[in-house]
């Protein structure tokens, strides 16, 4: 449903107004409330506001999050209880649990597997870049919806499709995709060599590679949304942390997901068609390959090139939600806004040339081993500048703990507990012993996994007043962070020790073995902390659908905040504002300014209302915009002759209203 | 039925849950309406309470790792690498951990004392600080440095871990495959005889290549992996099937097995099995007689993974030398199989067996 008049929002940015009742540069333009038009398939299924498929990728995303924590709970209980009977688990898992009530060994792999697929591509990578990009980016950059509403339609339903090959692929005779996340052929190449690897990885690659299409649509939208629709005076400069997060991140997938599909097409041929390009002088199943001069190692090179830009793509829109709630709670500017920009471009670029620090130890050239020590030390250094900046963020504030607060603030700690082992692992001589032990499982399920995680919370926590038009119940939010947050703590914060004795990641049991049967009471306590951070999430599950329908009524703007999406109507239709689009004015930091009525200025506050609190150079500004408002009410009066075609059908809009 | 039971009473329970907090719900909605005043405050008491928690939660949090950290189990955790270059890895890994302990400890004070010290006050109002040039560059700086100190230490262990094997190693070639390890030894010449895997069969599991090489006529095999104390070793290490990864946790070893590329890693072991377990006998270790070295997968490689596991023993150097020698040939226990292959250049001193 491609309607004409949003998309006329967009072009016409050149084309103003001064409305002089509302003190402000408005978009001359015609806004209709397009919820009255369609009928449900089109308003809630098949939707292309950008509101409508944020929502639509947030309730996929709690159900794949669900299902992907639900799974590392089943094998979690495999590994701190191996004895146990896992009898009662036949209803959900039937014959992977065998008669005398064992898990499968092979399940388990495939559950691991299923379990990092779906949280890091399902639900942190289009669960948080769908939900948050979708809905923030025109609500806070000033615009009527994404730049192609169809193509964003697309990438909700192309995601949902390969969702669904994925869950169907739980349910096969052999299993699913079971040689880990990372799929490293030959594993993930030869049926022989594990049953997983028969059809269940096809529908993962089938699904990966939908996946990949949705998630570049996606991208492609975010990146020419933020480019060409922001409201008159939203510059770059004054763009919300949030903004530029999902900006730079789209940008970095797409650089970065082409590869991964490549790498996927490339296994697709050694699979069934049988080329050689990952396969080499292998003996299985009792018969010699033909297979020669493959190289399994091109796999993990093309693999890491899309798997470590990927780890930002995770992180960064999460940095970005925990940016804007963190200045908003504190009642403060987000401390040094351009060192916060620059570290997440100086972030992107680095995590393009860093990705063989995962295969220090795969018999790549111990010289390749030190540039990608190397270089990786040196995503250090952004990455210390923005935990840095958040603390002092909070120096000096006037910090208000609501719930996303709270997970905003965990998310600082976790970043920067799961960065500092990554020093560790970045140095290549460490990460002998290291790698692909319980030590790199605890590293990035901090840095990555928890820390992304506490990042989508906080988002929904934050702006589900605007999304639902609704409070969340603030109680039961302080409940569900605390044992989250200890939670995590305790499952992940133990592994350290058991990574650095040795013990190796995707063991489905390790009580048989010596060097690692020592921690059996160790793994005992995570296991059992994991199933009470789960089930501690059905708080928040409770509380986020209650809330939905018999929450409170919320406030216009409920944490006095300075962006945009606060200056909507309670519940923003297809359009988001009534009427003109508002100007913006002012950077969205302005908490707090020395001289200024209340804590806060939204942005699209002029500088001339505020002759209290303005700066010298903002005093500059505030000249500036009489002027324009001279010259403003000038074009009013007579209007300039039409330049193109688009400008002329906006300006005839214009005088019908 | 008892499942039943159980959910029917979980089902009630949280039904039961929900109208509570509906009930209380109602109530707080009842204040607001009596007393529309209350609400003014930005905050209520729950403010303090959170920013209490988070020194609660600091001083908790660090209390038991440190509990953790100097208990009895902190001995297993790293204990002392059985390898030349371990020592050195060791030596770093501790560097690299206390200086992110200080950063830790440091980044933490600040992190959860801030919420306690700068809470919502009604007559308060935050200080507005956009930026600090001196600060920032200060902040960036360091840990620059920091940094450049520690990837510089990890790149001098790095270049002496990965160059090339001294010229008296001892060769020892390790094969992956599903789910298990083999071990080849050069024999009398040392030497490690070429491989084909298209040579392969069930007979000569590693694909020995007699007619290419003949240095493949002396190797012979065993059923775990044995070193010498002392000397340089260097495992040559190649997998048959799909990846695996030589992991030798107590001398600090990983190297991945990968079809189609061999690969390589050289130590020296310094400890015999014997002088670890005299070691934790000295220290009244219960665990000391079970100690024993292993060589375990850390590459996902199908269902038995985990079970794909080695006995690693390291022997005095004479001792060894001693059972190396006493060790037969390959060839010489499967002189009808290489008949059969019908290979052309057997030595006479084996065709005549």
């Amino acid at each position: 449903m491609a309607d004409t008049t949003h998309q006329a929002g967009g072009q016409d940015v050149q084309e103003l107004r001064y409305d002089v009742e509302n003190h402000g540069f408005i978009h001359e333009e015609h806004h209709e409330d397009h919820e009255h038009h369609g009928n449900f398939w089109t308003n809630y299924i098949f939707s292309t506001d950008h509101k409508v498929i944020a929502k639509q990728f947030l309730f996929t995303a709690i159900f794949w999050a669900l299902v992907g924590v639900g799974m590392s709970v089943i094998f979690r209980l495999q590994l701190g209880f191996p004895d146990a009977d896992l009898s009662f688990l036949k209803p959900i898992l039937g014959k992977w649990v065998d008669a005398s009530g064992k898990l499968d060994k092979e399940f388990y792999l495939a559950l691991v597997t299923m379990h990092g697929t779906i949280m890091v591509f399902f639900v942190l990578t289009a669960g948080l870049s769908g939900t948050f990009s979708n809905y923030l980016i025109p609500l806070q950059i000033g615009a009527r919806d994404m730049a192609s509403g169809f193509m964003n339609m697309l990438s909700y339903w192309l995601f949902a499709i390969a969702g669904v090959i994925m869950f169907y692929s739980l349910f096969i005779e052999t299993g699913p995709a079971s040689g880990g996340w990372v799929i490293y052929p030959p594993l993930s190449a030869l049926p022989q060599a594990m049953p997983g690897s028969g059809l269940g990885m096809t529908l993962w690659l089938t699904s990966m590679a939908i996946f990949i299409v949705s998630t570049l649509l996606g991208g492609i939208n975010y990146i020419s949304t933020v480019i060409n629709l922001r409201t008159r005076g939203m510059s770059f400069n004054r763009l919300p942390l949030t903004i530029w997060a999902f900006f730079i991140t789209a940008i970095i997938g797409l650089l970065s997901f082409p590869v991964l599909f490549s790498a996927a097409l490339l296994l697709i041929f050694d699979r069934s068609f049988g080329t050689s390009f990952f396969l080499s002088d292998i003996y299985i199943g009792g018969e010699a390959l033909p297979n020669q001069g493959g190289s399994a190692i091109l796999f993990q090179h093309l693999f890491w090139f899309l798997g470590h830009p990927e780890v930002y793509i995770v992180l960064l829109p999460a940095l970005g939600i925990s940016s804007e709630v963190i200045a908003a709670n504190s009642r403060k500017p987000i401390f040094g806004y351009h060192a916060m920009i620059l570290s997440i471009i100086g972030i992107a670029v680095l995590s393009f040339i860093v990705w063989a620090h995962h295969m220090f130890v795969t018999g790549m050239d111990p010289f390749l081993g030190t540039i990608f020590m190397f270089l990786t030390l040196i995503i250090a250094v952004p990455s210390a500048v923005k935990a840095f900046n958040y603390i002092t963020t909070l120096w000096k504030g006037n910090l208000v703990f609501t719930p996303a607060m709270l997970f905003s603030i965990g998310l600082v700690s976790l970043f920067i507990v799961g960065g500092l082992t990554g020093i560790h692992l970045a140095s290549a001589a460490i990460d002998i012993q290291l790698h692909d032990t319980y030590f790199v499982v605890a590293h990035f399920h901090l840095v990555m996994g928890s820390a992304s995680f506490f990042g989508m919370l906080a988002g929904i926590y934050h702006w589900f007043p605007k999304m639902f038009g609704r409070m969340m119940d603030v109680k039961l939010g302080y409940f569900h962070f605390w044992t989250t947050f200890i939670g995590v703590y305790a499952i992940f914060f133990p592994m350290h020790f058991i990574g650095v004795a040795g013990f190796p990641r995707r063991y489905y049991s390790h009580t048989s073995f010596e060097p690692f049967g020592l921690f059996t009471d160790l793994n005992m306590f995570i296991s059992t902390a994991a199933i009470l951070t789960f089930v501690a999430q059905f708080v928040f599950i409770f509380n986020f659908f209650y809330s939905m329908f018999k929450g409170r009524l919320a406030p216009a703007n409920p944490w006095k905040s300075n962006t945009l999406e606060w200056s909507t109507p309670r519940f923003p239709g297809h359009g988001n504002w009534v009427g003109a689009i508002p100007q913006v004015f002012r950077w969205p930091y302005d908490y707090s300014k020395p001289g200024a009525k209340d804590d806060f200025i939204p942005q699209h506050i002029p500088y001339s209302e505020t002759p209290e609190s303005n700066l010298p150079f903002e005093e500059k500004l505030a000249t500036l915009e009489k002027q324009q408002k001279q010259e403003g009410i000038k074009i009013q009066k007579t209007p300039k002759a039409p330049t193109s075609e688009s400008s002329k059908t906006d300006l005839d809009e214009g005088e019908n209203v | 039925m008892n499942g039943l039971l159980i959910a029917a009473v979980g089902v009630l329970f949280l039904v039961l849950m929900a109208l509570i907090y509906r009930v209380f719900m109602l109530v707080r909605v009842a204040k607001d309406v009596k007393e529309p005043n209350a609400r003014d405050s930005r905050v209520g008491m729950s403010n303090k309470v959170n920013s209490i928690l988070f020194i609660v939660f600091f001083f908790v949090l660090f209390t038991s790792i440190f509990a953790y950290g100097f208990s009895e189990k902190v001995k297993y955790i790293l204990p002392e690498a059985s390898s030349i270059h371990g020592i050195e890895i060791d030596f770093l890994f501790w560097l690299t951990t206390s200086v992110v302990f200080f950063v830790f400890i440091v980044t933490h004070i600040l992190l959860f004392f801030f919420p306690y010290v700068y809470r919502y006050q009604e007559h308060k109002r935050a200080t507005f600080i956009p930026h600090n040039n001196q600060l920032e560059i200060a902040w960036t700086i360091v840990p620059a440095i920091v940094l450049t100190a520690l990837v510089v230490t990890g790149w001098t262990v790095w270049s002496d871990i990965t160059k090339p094997a001294p010229e008296d190693a001892l060769a020892i070639e390790v094969m992956g495959k599903q789910f298990n390890w083999q071990v080849r030894y050069g024999g009398k010449d040392g030497k490690i005889g070429k491989s084909n895997y298209m040579k392969t069969d069930g007979t000569n599991s590693m694909g020995m290549d007699f007619e290419a090489d003949e240095a493949n006529y002396d190797d012979f095999m065993y059923n775990e992996l044995r070193l010498p104390k002392g000397r340089p070793v260097l495992l040559k290490i190649r997998s048959r099937d799909v990846l695996h990864s030589v992991f030798l946790p107590h001398f600090r070893v990983k190297m991945d097995a990968v079809p189609g590329m061999p690969t390589q890693f050289w130590f020296t072991p310094t400890k015999t099995a014997e002088d670890v377990k005299d070691e934790l006998r000295a220290k009244d270790d219960p665990n000391a007689e079970a100690f024993e070295y292993r060589l375990a997968c850390t590459e996902i490689c199908g269902g038995s993974h985990f079970a794909m596991a080695m006995k690693v023993s390291v022997l005095e150097a004479d001792e060894f030398q001693k059972w190396y020698d006493s060790e037969e040939a390959w060839a010489s226990k499967n002189v009808d199989y290489l008949k059969e292959q019908g290979i052309k250049n057997i030595p006479s001193n084996l065709a005549s067996k």
